[in-house]
């Protein structure tokens, strides 16, 4: 397919086809397909499985219903997020986490750890399970062609297990990381060319064309959706991350350092991390310093591009709480130079 | 890949055409290639007389950053503005609308450290 491929996670990863531009494009207008074969999945069941989920998840699994897709982090006991990941209900005492690629064993290793004295069943399931991210308002309407159960009207962060393509015991759940609707579809490894290919049939009278890593980071940062090992690490906080709304202090919910983080809540934080738009010319990256009109530091970026979308340059970063208002002026050094930014809403972008 | 017989490289991916004592500078169909989606350029050193080898600017990605190289020491004439609004020109046209500089070589034997079309390929692996 012309890909240029690296190394990531320890899979071999496009990371474009054609062009970032032209995919990113593809996947806002019409729909694309993502191989993130690399994502983990680990099944948590029995009748101990919600109260292992409780303990370790900063969100209300207690809510789910089957059927229904939840967003939380795992905190650790240190203050940061271990990491960010998706709660699946199939049943009361059976649900499945699906986490970040590079984070598999260091999650298993926490969820084990958390799991002593609670005894739920656990399985690693990542190299098992492949996965395809069909992106884009036209997604769901090609995918239908690939299934007798109505997929359409799924409402968001919902899934369904279905028959799909002839293949059995496919997941189908309306999530995503770009903001431009679809679907995600989990199945067994031994379908994935067949399943790979019937979504390459199914989207092409609508244009579906494969997309890489770095238009799935494109446009996942022009909705402001954090990505773990930029914007959020084992030393920020959810709270300070713009994530309380997955941080839920529930009666009885005795999860990982819900003290400090209730503390955070109530009393506020130090820093936070907010999307900026840049005023003058240049693009923030990663790690430039962001200052204040005097010079002085005053945090750091987390992630930063030119938005496709918007043809402007975007970044998100940690700033200390004073300058953290909508409408603030900051400024990020880059190569030397202070350059005008201001602190916008997220998401930079509605689809 | 496209690489003219007329044209000098660099190892850093940069070509030079010569007229007089004038290098017009850009980089190569490969670099922009490699690049991708171009976004960004910035020269801040217009009017400023460089080493060959010196930073003159920078070429942002939609993922990366790069510096660019005086490929011959010079004072630097003139930018090719129309890369400001439009920096996808180089993804373009790289050998013509795509041009990034003009300078007004202060050594001329210096450019007998480049490369011919034949070497740069080879470098390339092409």
């Amino acid at each position: 397919m012309g890909a240029r491929m690296v190394p990531f996670a320890g899979f071999y990863m496009p990371i474009q086809f054609e062009g970032i531009n032209a995919e990113h494009e593809t996947v806002r207008k019409s729909l694309g397909v993502f191989d993130v074969s690399h994502m983990g999945e680990i099944w948590v069941r029995g009748p101990k499985a919600l109260e292992l989920i409780q303990r370790v998840s900063s969100n209300d699994a207690s809510v789910l219903t089957d059927g229904k897709v939840q967003y939380a982090c795992f905190p650790n006991d240190t203050g940061g997020i271990v990491d960010d990941f998706l709660v699946y209900r199939f049943g009361e005492e059976s649900f499945l986490l699906v986490v970040n690629a590079a984070n598999i064993e260091k999650d298993w290793e926490w969820i084990n750890l958390q799991n002593e004295g609670i005894n739920a069943s656990l399985m690693n399931a990542s190299d098992q399970i492949s996965q395809l991210a069909v992106q884009g308002p036209l997604a769901l309407k090609a995918m239908q062609k690939l299934t007798k159960e109505a997929i359409v009207e799924m409402p968001y962060y919902t899934f369904k297990k279905l028959s799909f393509a002839g293949a059995e015991d496919v997941i189908l759940s309306t999530t995503g990381y770009t903001g431009s609707g679809g679907c995600e579809i989990y199945f067994n490894n031994n379908d994935g060319i067949t399943i790979y290919q019937a979504v390459l049939d199914a989207g092409a009278e609508f244009g579906i064309k494969p997309i890489g890593l770095a238009a799935r980071d494109t446009l996942r940062l022009e909705m402001g959706f954090c990505l773990y090992g930029n914007d959020i690490n084992d030393q920020t906080s959810p709270i300070e991350a713009g994530l309380g709304w997955i941080t839920k202090f529930s009666e009885g919910k005795d999860f990982i350092n819900r003290d400090e983080l209730y503390r955070q809540k109530n009393e506020g934080v130090t820093q936070k991390l907010v999307g900026f738009e840049m005023l003058d010319r240049g693009i923030p990256r990663q790690h430039y310093s962001i200052l204040d009109h005097d010079g002085q530091h005053i945090g750091e970026v987390t992630s930063g591009t030119m938005s496709p979308s918007l043809k402007k340059p975007i970044g998100m970063g940690y700033v200390k709480t004073p300058f953290a208002k909508a409408g603030s002026t900051i400024y990020i050094e880059v190569r030397g130079k202070a350059l005008k930014a201001e602190i916008v809403k997220l998401p930079f972008y509605k689809p | 890949m496209n690489v003219p017989q007329s044209l000098k490289y660099t190892k850093d991916h940069e070509w030079v055409r010569v007229d007089g004592d004038l290098a017009i500078v850009g980089i190569t169909d490969f670099a922009q290639h490699e690049l991708g989606d171009i976004v960004y350029i910035e020269v801040g050193t217009i009017g400023e007389t460089l080493d060959q080898e010196e930073t003159f600017g920078t070429i942002e990605a939609v993922k990366t950053v790069s510096d660019l190289f005086m490929p011959v020491g010079g004072e630097i004439l003139e930018f090719n503005d129309e890369l400001e609004s439009s920096p996808d020109i180089i993804n373009k046209d790289p050998y013509e609308k795509g041009w990034i500089i003009k300078v007004k070589m202060s050594d001329v034997s210096e450019l007998d450290a480049l490369l011919t079309a034949d070497q740069y390929l080879e470098l390339t692996g092409a």
